[in-house]
């Protein structure tokens, strides 16, 4: 299946895929009403200090400890993506607490959210990898092997 | 055709078939439940009562799930003994039900110490099930004083519950601190200070010794009068089915990594088990839903012929109250650090170059960083330990790491 993978290597850190997240997810049609002035909350984050960046996302890894942790059953995988029903979700925060990525973050409203690839919005595909400057991440099948 | 049965319609007997149908997806499958209601989120009843959930949404599988994996459900009937050597149980009304694998997802029941004059009181609740929030709820009014005997998980998630809905919320514990099985004395103090500030009134290191009618007599002398009376003094494995069978219990269930018990054929998984604990290095109840969802998947692969080991389990509980999140995990063994900013603490356990447990309060982005160090055993000295203390960040891997965790398939 296709994942967002990154290369470290190719990252500017200019936190365009946070905002490009934040705007697909924001069911929006423009930009500037969507974003202006407001704090956001993408389902991507950019890690790393003065030398090394990166975006961090769900791995929609092959055995998600998200989904065997989640005290509501709130989490669930549907061909491959793995997803949050936001109605059941409690903000428990169970899920931060195992997910060895670090790649969850509520949103605004303390309800968890996490990156679906942008299959259910308007993009169809992953928002954050359209509009990475650089090409640092990229949605592409990748194999289990290094 | 294989016959699967599981005892319990908990987390950990959803585990169990979503792992027996991972591998086997023909074998007659059967549910023997106790409680007469499809299998719920057991910690949103706290949630519920406090108007976040309902009882639509706390269902933890969709209204398919059973037909979906062709599972029988017998509801309201209680499984009263194990035949290991006929291989078949009998239910409370006599029915006996044969199988080939066997999972006991019992769970555990609430601890109710001999108080004397308990039978005096008219309402009173343990905090354990569905039925009990119902029952809580139906009797509560804004008028109610409510005494909560147990400042553990279960008694202060039913004050958190409950506290918009009646007069008063008083805690007792015989502990001389709140959450005292998962916070040490300073961050349990950081805790109860919030809860207070909250409205909850604690008397701590005194516990009910006596109750009359609607008031209890405290072992300080103190008197509490109250109208409704919460018991969550703590809880108990359910073990006896396999114990009366000839297997081996200890507090829970013996069970090794494989979720076998010492019984043929008989596996077990959640509250009623004892299981290797990663961090401590020996066998405890870890009583928390993570755990029976992982051990009950591993003993349904395993009862269908696989080969799954289950040898990282942890205690670690995510918490939140009025608004305060807390998490810990893990053992608190070892050299104790500690990070404290203006609303947050982070403590962190450190021995033999491994990180043992942590306490965070306030502070929770990409805990899970954290919790993988323990669970994997991260040799702290491959790590940037320095930094990660102040920051849960994937930062502190090498490159290479992060190229195995971030650029391939996991
Ligand atoms: C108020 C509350 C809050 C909690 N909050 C959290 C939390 O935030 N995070 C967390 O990780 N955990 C939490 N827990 C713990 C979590 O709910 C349990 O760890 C989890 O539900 C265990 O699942 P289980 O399937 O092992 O047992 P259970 O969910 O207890 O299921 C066992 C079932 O077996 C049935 N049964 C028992 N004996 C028999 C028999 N002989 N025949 C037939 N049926 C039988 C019982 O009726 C029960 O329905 C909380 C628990 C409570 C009560
Ligand atoms: S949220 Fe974390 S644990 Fe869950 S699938 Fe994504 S990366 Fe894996
Ligand atoms: S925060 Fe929501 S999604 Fe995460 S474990 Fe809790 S209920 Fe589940």
């Amino acid at each position: 299946m296709k994942r967002v993978y990154v290369n470290e290597e190719w990252c500017l850190g200019c936190h365009l895929c946070e905002y490009n997240c934040a705007f697909a997810n924001s069911g929006m049609r423009d930009m500037v009403s969507a974003l202006k002035d407001k704090k956001i909350f993408p389902r991507i984050h950019v890690e790393g200090d003065d030398k090394i960046t990166f975006a961090v996302s769900c791995r929609h890894c092959t055995d998600p400890l998200c989904i065997k942790s989640c005290i509501a059953g709130a989490i669930s995988k549907k061909d491959g993506v793995v997803r949050i029903d936001r109605n059941k979700c409690v903000g428990c925060l169970t899920c931060v607490l195992v997910c060895p990525y670090g790649a969850l973050t509520p949103g605004e409203d303390g309800i968890m959210q996490k990156c679906e690839l942008c299959l259910e919005n308007a993009c169809g595909k992953p928002a954050c990898v359209t509009g990475c400057p650089n090409k640092a991440i990229v949605y592409e099948e990748r194999s289990k092997t290094v | 055709m294989k016959r699967y049965v599981i005892i319990g319609n908990g987390t950990a007997a959803v585990g169990c078939v979503e792992g027996i149908r991972s591998i086997d997806k023909a074998g007659e499958i059967t549910v023997v439940s106790e409680e007469k209601h499809s299998v719920y989120s057991r910690p949103l009843i706290s949630y519920y009562l406090e108007g976040k959930t309902d009882l639509e949404r706390m269902k933890y599988r969709g209204d398919t799930f059973y037909e979906d994996n062709g599972c029988r459900v017998i509801y309201g009937k209680r499984a009263a003994s194990i035949d290991p050597e006929k291989k078949q149980i009998v239910l409370d009304d006599g029915t006996p039900l044969c199988y080939d694998a066997l999972c006991v997802a019992t769970g555990s029941r609430p601890f109710v110490p001999p108080f004397e004059g308990l039978q005096t009181v008219e309402n009173k609740f343990p905090f354990m099930t569905l039925d009990d929030a119902l029952g809580l709820e139906r009797v509560l009014t804004k008028q109610s004083r409510v005494l909560i005997v147990g400042a553990g998980l279960i008694g202060l998630k039913c004050a958190e519950g409950i506290r918009d809905r009646v007069k008063s919320i008083t805690v007792c514990d015989l502990a001389d601190r709140v959450l005292s099985s998962i916070l040490d004395v300073d961050c349990a103090a950081v805790v109860q200070r919030h809860l207070e500030e909250n409205g909850i009134r604690f008397l701590l290191g005194d516990t009910a010794v006596r109750f009359d009618k609607a008031t209890a007599r405290m072992k300080s002398g103190k008197t509490v009068d109250f109208d409704i009376l919460v018991l969550a003094v703590g809880v108990r494995a359910n073990t006896e089915l396999v114990k009366n069978a000839g297997g081996d219990v200890n507090r829970g269930i013996l069970i090794n990594t494989k979720c076998e018990t010492s019984l043929p054929f008989v596996w077990a998984a959640g509250d009623c088990t004892e299981g290797f604990d990663a961090s401590f290095g020996g066998t405890r109840v870890i009583a928390i839903l993570p755990n029976a969802y992982m051990q009950g998947h591993t003993a349904g692969g395993n009862m269908a012929g696989d080969c799954a080991v289950f040898d990282n389990a942890i205690p670690m509980n995510s918490i939140g109250f009025f608004g305060l999140h807390m998490m810990t995990a893990g053992a608190y063994d070892g050299e104790m650090t500690e990070e404290r900013s203006e609303n947050a603490v982070k403590r962190f356990f450190i021995k033999d170059n491994l990180l043992k447990g942590f306490i965070l309060i306030g502070e929770t982005e990409r805990a899970g960083i954290y919790t993988s160090m323990i669970r994997e055993k991260t040799q702290l000295d491959t790590i940037d330990f320095a930094f990660a203390r102040k920051n849960a960040s994937n930062l502190i891997y090498s490159q290479k790491i992060r190229r195995q965790k971030f650029g391939n398939e996991v």
